[in-house]
Parts: C-alpha cells; structure tokens; sequence
C-alpha cells in the first residue's frame, strides 16, 4: 500500500483527498492556462480562436468545476492553515470543515448564474 | 538497609537501584552531540511547510479576484479576447498581478506535486523521473508566463 494513504480518519480523511484532487487538477489546468494565454505573442486570431472554445457550453461546464474546486481548496486550505496556526484549530476542525461546505454550497449556488448563464442561453435560446 | 526493597516489581539482575546505586545512564540514540553535523538536510522541508500557508493566504484573493473579473464581472468569459487582454495589461497593476499569481500559484502547485510524488512514487527511479518531469514542466511554465507578461505587445499587428 502506497505510504500516502495510510491516513485513516472520518471527515478529515476525506477533505485530505479532496484537498489533494482538486491542487492536482488546479495545477494541470493552470499550466494548459499558461500556455493558451501565450498565444496572445503568437496572433490576436491565434488567441481569439482559442479562447472561443472556452465560451462553448461543453466548456462551461468544465468552467463551473474549475470553480468548484478552486473554491473547495481554498476554503479548506484556510481551514488546514487555521488548524496548524489557531491554539483552537484542532478542537473545532470538524465544524471549520462543515462551515466550508455550507460557504461553498452558498458561492456555487451564486455562481451557477455568471458561469453558466450564457450556455443556457444559447442552448436555449435567449 | 533491609534486603526488601519497597518496590512492585522487585529487584531487577539483582540491583536493587536507589540514590546510592543509580541505574546505568542511557544515552538516547539520536541524541545532538558534539560530533553530529550541524545540519544534515537543513530547513528545507519547514521552509516549504511554510510557504504553502503563505502563500496560500495571498492566493485566496489573487485567484478568486482573477475568477470574479474573467467569469463573473462585466459579461463573464464572453467579453474576453485579445482587445480585453491588451486592456488588462495596459495597467501595471494588473500587469504584477498576474505576475504574482503565476509565481505563486505555479511554485505553489509545484511543491503540492512534489508531496504527492512523494507520496505514491516507491520505486527511486520513478520518483527521479516524475521530479525531473515536473521541475521541467514548472520552470518552463514560470518562464514562458513571465516573458509573455513582459514582451505583451497590443499592436503585434
Ligand atoms: C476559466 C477560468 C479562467 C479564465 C476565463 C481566465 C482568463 C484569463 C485571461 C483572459 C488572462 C489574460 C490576462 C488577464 O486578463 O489578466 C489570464 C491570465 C492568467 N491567469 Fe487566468 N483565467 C481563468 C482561471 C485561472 C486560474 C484558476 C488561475 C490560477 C490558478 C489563473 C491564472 C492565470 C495566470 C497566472 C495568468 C497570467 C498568464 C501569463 O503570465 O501568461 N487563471 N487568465
Ligand atoms: C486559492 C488559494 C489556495 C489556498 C488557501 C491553498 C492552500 C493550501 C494549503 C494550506 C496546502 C497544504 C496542505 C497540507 O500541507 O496538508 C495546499 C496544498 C496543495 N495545493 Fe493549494 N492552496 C491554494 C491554491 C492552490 C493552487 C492555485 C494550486 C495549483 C496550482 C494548488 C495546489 C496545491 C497542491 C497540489 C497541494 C498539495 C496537496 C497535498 O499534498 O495533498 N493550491 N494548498
């Protein structure tokens, strides 16, 4: 068994592994970024064609997941740095992490509309 | 003294241990002495534990506030193009800005993989090969980002 995964806990455990995936994911996405962004040195229609694809609704969607997790990871790596910093941390991890889930709950709702509404529309029709 | 000593478990080899017959003194195996190196991987490690909580503070709002201005604000991702772009980067502090948040996030990014290759790599020649291929893929990225921040040209044509 890998040495990484020894770690057995409840609620912990899990926003470990969620924590985990979603730097994973964020650091691939953010090097693919990186380098379409270069495409602004190549040609403004180099650049503009590209960022087309990320208006389509198919993409979107991958937008609203990007958001998903950058949000998730950040409001769980307040609350590891609360942990490892505050006297208290330890004692209220539990509560920090259901306090992220309901912040998290309440922004992706908000976001549903600004991220995704132009994919309704022109799946839609406006 | 009585051959009873007032103890549970009774005499242990035949010592009887008291303040006139002290226990042999056990040096305790990683003890500092003079002889150990001052430093044998020095802070490195703390170094890093560090600046991922650091780091991470000032990425909250450098990476949520690009979010908000790229898919929220002003018409969300369907205003951005390269005339958006060169508006953005006309301003210096957008300019370190997003300098800032590759740095970061990208060194950031970097030392969470280094973790996790640590963690699941075993075998010494996989771990060379994905570190390797990481540090690649991150200096490349850094580098390539920070040049296009600092030759952006709006008028390339
Ligand atoms: C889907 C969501 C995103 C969109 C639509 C987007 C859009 C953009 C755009 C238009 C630029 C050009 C410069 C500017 O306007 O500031 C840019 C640059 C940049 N973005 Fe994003 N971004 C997104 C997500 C992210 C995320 C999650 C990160 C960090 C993890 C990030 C990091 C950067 C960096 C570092 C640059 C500068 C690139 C360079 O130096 O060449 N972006 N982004
Ligand atoms: C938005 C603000 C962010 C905060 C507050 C944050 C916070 C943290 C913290 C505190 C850790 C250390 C966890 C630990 O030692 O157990 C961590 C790990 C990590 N972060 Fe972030 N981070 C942020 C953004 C990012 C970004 C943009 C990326 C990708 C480029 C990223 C990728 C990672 C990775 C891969 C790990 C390692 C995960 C592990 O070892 O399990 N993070 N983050």
């Amino acid at each position: 068994m890998p040495a990484g995964t020894l770690y057995r806990g409840r609620e912990g455990m899990w926003s470990w592994v969620a924590h985990r995936v979603t730097g994973v994911l964020i650091f691939f996405f953010l090097f693919v970024h990186v380098l379409d962004t270069a495409l602004v040195r190549v040609s403004p229609e180099a650049y503009d064609e590209v960022v087309a694809t990320y208006k389509t609704p198919i993409v979107a969607l991958l937008e609203y997941g990007l958001v998903a997790a950058i949000l998730f990871h950040a409001l769980n790596g307040l609350r590891v740095i609360a942990v490892d910093f505050w006297s208290k941390g330890p004692r209220y991890q539990k509560q920090m992490l259901w306090t992220v889930m309901g912040i998290w709950v309440v922004l992706m709702a908000g976001a549903v509309y600004p991220v995704l509404g132009h994919a309704a529309r022109e799946l839609f029709g406006s | 003294m009585s051959a009873e000593t007032p103890s549970a478990i009774g005499a242990v080899e035949g010592a009887a241990y008291g303040p006139d017959n002290p226990a042999p003194y056990i040096e305790p195996p990683r003890k500092r002495t003079g002889r150990t190196p001052r430093s044998t991987r020095g802070n490195f490690e703390m170094a890093a534990w560090l600046f991922m909580r650091l780091s991470g503070v000032v990425l909250v709002v450098l990476v949520i506030g690009h979010l908000l201005i790229q898919l929220v604000l002003d018409g969300g991702v369907s205003k951005i193009g390269f005339a958006f772009v060169a508006g953005r980067w006309a301003n210096p502090f957008w300019q370190v800005w997003d300098l800032l948040m590759l740095w970061l996030a990208m060194l950031h990014g970097a030392n969470g993989l280094r973790t996790v290759i640590n963690d699941y790599a075993e075998r010494p020649n996989t771990r060379l090969w994905l570190k390797g291929l990481l540090y690649t893929a991150t200096v490349f990225t850094i580098l390539l980002g920070t040049l296009v921040i600092f030759t952006f040209d709006p008028n390339i044509r």
